[in-house]
């Protein structure tokens, strides 16, 4: 685990590129900045300054190395790296509202957004013009979009947005796409169709993730619930209600395993191993030794003097993050085994988490 | 001044009714919600079977109707079980309830905090420390964001 800060400033958001050598992030402002890593320390390589408004997104294409940012001026841009300089492409979302989220496809030939303007926009390139053009998905959204994931077919999206729903739409896009074959959320899948609508999500929805092999569905949701919905078994939906504060990020660490993260400051560990069977497994992180070392008399005065108490006070909190954890995104390994994933929250903070770590620390307690 | 002769009427529209896309909060048809049965919960309380009385309090919440009188109704019967528990009954009462009982029992302790009567702020603090204990800040967290409350 390693924790690096950027600074004072929140991090809204970031991604990685390809071989994670290099971290675009946006420190709560209209900027983004590229860090190169460099032994141990992270050097600032390029600053993207086409927006106007905070950027809330930021997506990296790892295959055909494109950037993709979305801010709250209601703009998107696509950023390619020409001769050493990253240049942008505005997209034409046609929204006139913030723009919340953002997500390459697998396939990365399209990109999805999402907005206060209660509808998801859906862009894909047009090679006569030369430029990126965009579908709305509107019905049935009745509030802001608050999070996106695609299926690993590159044609289903799950949306979790603040009316309290969960949903998975079709973003079959003829001219660009082959039909696609039938899947277990549904085989009928026209632009816009929804295949899955679940409306009982007790909270605005802030996270939503596909298992790696696309058959079930994750999301949490502010009432400080997980919740999973599985396609192979009636799309049947399980949730589990947490004593912690309401998580804002999460991933697939494995077909079965889940970490999600959020105001609690520190990563969560779950298991979904069927309907009815989702359950909270540990906290994934190691916590702080406290050193209580020995205090001499005249430290023993000082600090009653000074704040009438003889006891040494800790002022940080005992996780890794100093405050809320506001995005996770995986850093090695296949979707269906990750080893390692990021984090990064309201202290300016990325931390890397290494999962193999805890898997071999818990092979030591247990022989 | 010159004072504003055209008028101002304009101003107490509520421009929000005539928006075609409002959100409409489903209402889900609720007047059956009768809450907890009084006489089964009195006589449970007078026979001294408190954690039953505390079990039957907890049935049938009147999350879904709209009729006041039958929340309050409810309110003043929970805070009437809660007060006839001895303080050292408490926890062990709560360990009793199952997640989503410490949940609607948080509901309960935090409406009865809106109208604090004579002594029942002190035994709902001694409620909340227990159900808290018990559910975690999670169970407020669902208090805060439930649409629809007792």
């Amino acid at each position: 685990m390693s924790l690096y800060s950027f600074g004072l400033e929140p991090l809204s958001c970031h991604a990685w590129n390809k071989d994670r050598t290099q971290i675009a992030i946006s420190p709560n402002s209209n900027v983004v900045h590229i860090y190169q890593k460099q032994g141990k320390e992270w050097t600032k390589i390029h600053e993207l300054t086409e927006h106007s408004g905070r950027i809330t997104g930021i997506d990296w294409a790892p295959e055909s190395n494109r950037i993709v940012t979305c801010a709250s001026d209601r703009n998107a841009y696509v950023w390619t790296l020409k001769d050493g300089v990253w240049k942008p492409t505005l997209v034409l979302v046609r929204i006139n509202r913030a723009a919340t989220c953002v997500k390459w496809s697998p396939l990365e030939n399209k990109f999805a957004l999402g907005s206060g303007a209660k509808l998801i926009s859906v862009c894909y390139f047009e090679k006569e013009n030369d430029w990126w053009l965009s579908k709305h998905i509107k019905k049935p959204i009745n509030s802001t979009v608050l999070s996106l994931d695609w299926h690993p077919n590159n044609i289903l999206l799950a949306a979790g947005s603040a009316d309290l729903h969960c949903r998975i739409f079709s973003t079959y896009i003829k001219d660009i796409e082959d039909k696609p074959g039938p899947t277990p959320w549904g085989s009928k899948m026209p632009f816009g169709e929804v295949l899955l609508e679940y409306k009982e999500c007790g909270g605005w929805v802030h996270s939503v993730c596909f298992s790696p092999s696309g058959d079930a569905l994750a999301w949490v949701s502010h009432n400080s619930a997980i919740s999973v919905a599985n396609a192979t078994q009636g799309k049947e939906v399980t949730q589990l209600t947490t004593e912690h504060l309401p998580l804002l990020s999460m991933l697939y660490v494995s077909e079965t395993e889940i970490v999600a993260a959020g105001h609690d400051c520190c990563p969560y560990q779950f298991s979904y191993k069927g309907p009815g069977c989702l359950e909270f497994v540990k906290k994934v992180d190691i916590p702080k030794q406290s050193s209580k070392g020995n205090m001499s008399a005249m430290q023993h005065f000082r600090n009653l003097d000074k704040k009438a108490t003889i006891e040494e006070e800790e002022t940080g909190l005992g996780s890794l993050h100093q405050n809320s954890i506001t995005q996770l995104c995986i850093l090695e390994g296949p979707k269906a085994k990750v080893e390692k994933f990021s984090s990064v929250g309201l202290d300016g903070a990325m931390v890397v988490w290494d999962f193999k770590v805890f898997h071999s620390k818990l092979d030591l307690q247990l022989s | 001044m010159s004072k504003n002769t055209v008028s101002d009427r304009f101003r107490k529209v509520d421009v929000d009714e005539y928006d075609e896309n409002k959100f409409v909060d489903e209402e889900d048809g609720g007047e059956n919600q009768l809450g907890p049965d009084e006489a089964e919960v009195d006589s449970l309380i007078r026979s001294g079977n408190l954690m039953g009385a505390l079990q039957a309090v907890l049935k049938n919440p009147p999350i879904n109707t709209k009729n006041q009188n039958v929340k309050e109704q409810t309110e003043g019967l929970v805070l009437k079980v809660l007060s006839s528990f001895k303080t050292s009954d408490l926890e062990k009462a709560v360990q009793s309830l199952d997640k989503t009982g410490v949940d609607l029992l948080m509901k309960y302790i935090y409406r009865g905090f809106e109208r604090p009567s004579d002594n029942s702020s002190a035994i709902l603090l001694q409620w909340h420390e227990k159900a808290l204990s018990a559910g975690g800040v999670g169970s407020i967290v669902r208090v805060l964001t439930a649409r629809k409350t007792v």
